[in-house]
């Protein structure tokens, strides 16, 4: 019997890649499910296939067998459910248009009225703290700005889970501390529901309130394990709490062992 | 410190850098050719060559021929034309190359045709496209077109597929649709390729403009200026030369005017990059 609130729904999910040179299993066997309103941290070895899963989740590559329920419905096709935040942010965004232009380009098909339409964009561009900018063109901004553009254009789509993968990658640790607290707020703040994908165990452990921490390819999910820590987060007072340093020693640990390959498909 | 006396020297009295503006601003570009004139008069009044009038008989002879009936009887048709036959190649270059450039089905079905087509001198056409539409504007319109449409057409296929791939999912995840993935995606993601088509294209129109002129014709730029040489009307002959020099510099600026607007963006980055 599922939760009522159950929002994604992973089940046996599998994705081989098929080549002339063999076939290269990316993923083996990864089930696990999300309910509303969480954020749910997805880390592990590099190569294990992150990627693949977001994409397979955000309907954009189709899995080879297994299942991707979102409130219910088999997910086959991108979803007005979701939302995806790319790493690439220079790639993502779209230079000949404004920072208001592309947060509001993907509300374009969406049965909105004017008003309605401009409300949503003005405040997803607030909420990222970028009310100044958005008359701007994207490349005239900081990486860190860039990626707030593609949030805000995430949250004004309004979907039921937002999905980030490993978003803040290519940005330098000071912007990435502002990012990561942004991403919180807009959590605590808007109840969004946040699918994290990234390599960095620190920040899985700040963020999350559980980390699934994923094998080594072909990927299964090796661990479930929930954040124990107060909501309100700091990056000072957090990361400097004992229980901090335990969960990031465990998940370090996790990894470890998963790029050994010392732990065994269920 | 060789790089930092290196900057000192680049930097200059703001008197000085004023000046610098102002000379590359106006003198650079019309030093040469006022210099060249000057040259050239100097040359041609001490010679008795009479191919090769001194500039103040061909100014003379601009203004007779060209400033008066001749301009609305030969000059205002020959530009009608060109910007016909320039809007026409724009738009079949764009549209069909955005269709061949997005189905893959299409590009190889249709590959070894546009080959085949693209390598024929377009002058060749001029007695075939004659003999089906006759000697009409349309005929000429259809010369100039079978020429200037080859870069944008090809350009803009090469700059359709290649649309990133990150935008693109960009577009799958956010489920834009088709229209909208043409007007806010493709369109401008081809459009600094299409703008260097479209470049190449305006002067292979002009050429062709004259060309189709020059063939059985009664009227228009290119007609009067094989006439004059016929005749023996040097100086004309120079001064219709002239005018088409400044007609293709027209057209040129007017471009860049255009270019500089539709590719902002474009231009933009990558002066970000370079900083």
């Amino acid at each position: 019997m599922p939760d009522q609130s159950t929002l994604l729904r992973v089940e046996h999910l599998r994705k081989v890649y098929e080549s002339t040179n063999g076939d290269v299993e990316a993923i083996g066997d990864i089930s696990f499910t999300m309910r509303s309103g969480e954020l749910v941290c997805i880390v592990g070895p590099s190569g294990c296939g992150k990627t693949t899963l977001l994409k397979c989740l955000a309907g954009l590559l189709r899995p080879t067998s297994g299942l991707v329920e979102m409130d219910g419905t088999p997910v086959t096709g991108p979803s007005p459910a979701m939302a995806v935040v790319f790493q690439e942010y220079g790639r993502s965004l779209y230079p000949w248009l404004t920072v208001r232009g592309n947060v509001e380009l993907p509300l374009r098909h969406k049965r909105l009225s004017r008003p309605a339409r401009d409300k949503l964009v003005t405040d997803a561009i607030e909420a990222v703290g970028l009310a100044h900018a958005a008359r701007s063109h994207p490349w005239q901004l900081s990486g860190g700005m860039q990626q707030r553009v593609a949030i805000a254009r995430a949250i004004a789509y309004q979907p039921e889970v937002l999905i980030m993968d490993e978003p803040f990658a290519a940005v330098d640790a000071q912007t990435r501390a502002d990012l990561e607290d942004l991403v919180r707020e807009l959590h605590t703040t808007r109840k969004i529901s946040v699918l994290f994908v990234t390599h960095d165990i620190d920040e899985s452990v700040y963020l999350g309130e559980r980390v699934l921490v994923l094998s080594a390819s072909p990927t299964w999910v090796q661990e479930d394990l929930t954040v124990d820590l107060p909501p309100e987060r700091d990056q000072i007072t957090t990361r400097a709490l004992p229980r901090f340093t335990d969960l990031r020693t465990h998940v370090y640990d996790q990894i470890q062992r998963a790029k050994r390959g010392q732990t065994v498909a269920p | 410190m060789t790089t930092h006396t290196g900057r000192i020297g680049y930097r200059s009295s703001p008197g000085w850098r004023l000046g610098r503006r102002v000379a590359a601003g106006f003198l650079y570009p019309l030093g040469l050719p006022f210099l060249l004139l000057v040259i050239w008069g100097l040359a041609s009044s001490s010679s008795t060559n009479r191919f090769f009038p001194g500039p103040v008989t061909i100014f003379e002879a601009f203004r007779e021929t060209w400033v008066g009936p001749a301009f609305v009887d030969d000059v205002l048709p020959s530009l009608y034309r060109l910007a016909l036959g320039i809007a026409a190649s724009i738009v079949i270059g764009i549209a069909a190359g955005t269709l061949i450039g997005l189905f893959q089905w299409l590009r190889e079905l249709l590959e070894p045709l546009l080959e085949f087509f693209r390598a024929i001198p377009p002058p060749v056409l001029i007695p075939v496209v004659m003999l089906l539409l006759g000697i009409t504007d349309t005929m000429k319109v259809v010369v100039i077109v079978s020429g200037a449409v080859w870069p944008i057409l090809l350009n803009t296929i090469d700059g359709v597929r290649a649309t990133d791939s990150v935008m693109s999912e960009t577009a799958d995840s956010f489920q834009i649709t088709w229209w909208e993935r043409l007007r806010f995606l493709v369109l401008p993601a081809a459009s600094p390729r299409i703008m260097t088509g479209v470049r190449q294209g305006l002067s292979v129109a002009l050429i062709l403009m004259v060309i189709s002129e020059m063939f059985a014709s009664s009227a228009g730029l290119g007609y009067r200026i094989a006439y004059f040489q016929r005749n023996y009307l040097i100086a004309e002959m120079w001064s219709g030369i002239l005018l088409l020099g400044l007609v293709g510099v027209l057209l040129a600026a007017t471009f860049g005017v255009v270019e500089r607007r539709v590719l902002r963006w474009y231009h933009g980055i990558r002066e970000v990059n370079r900083a």
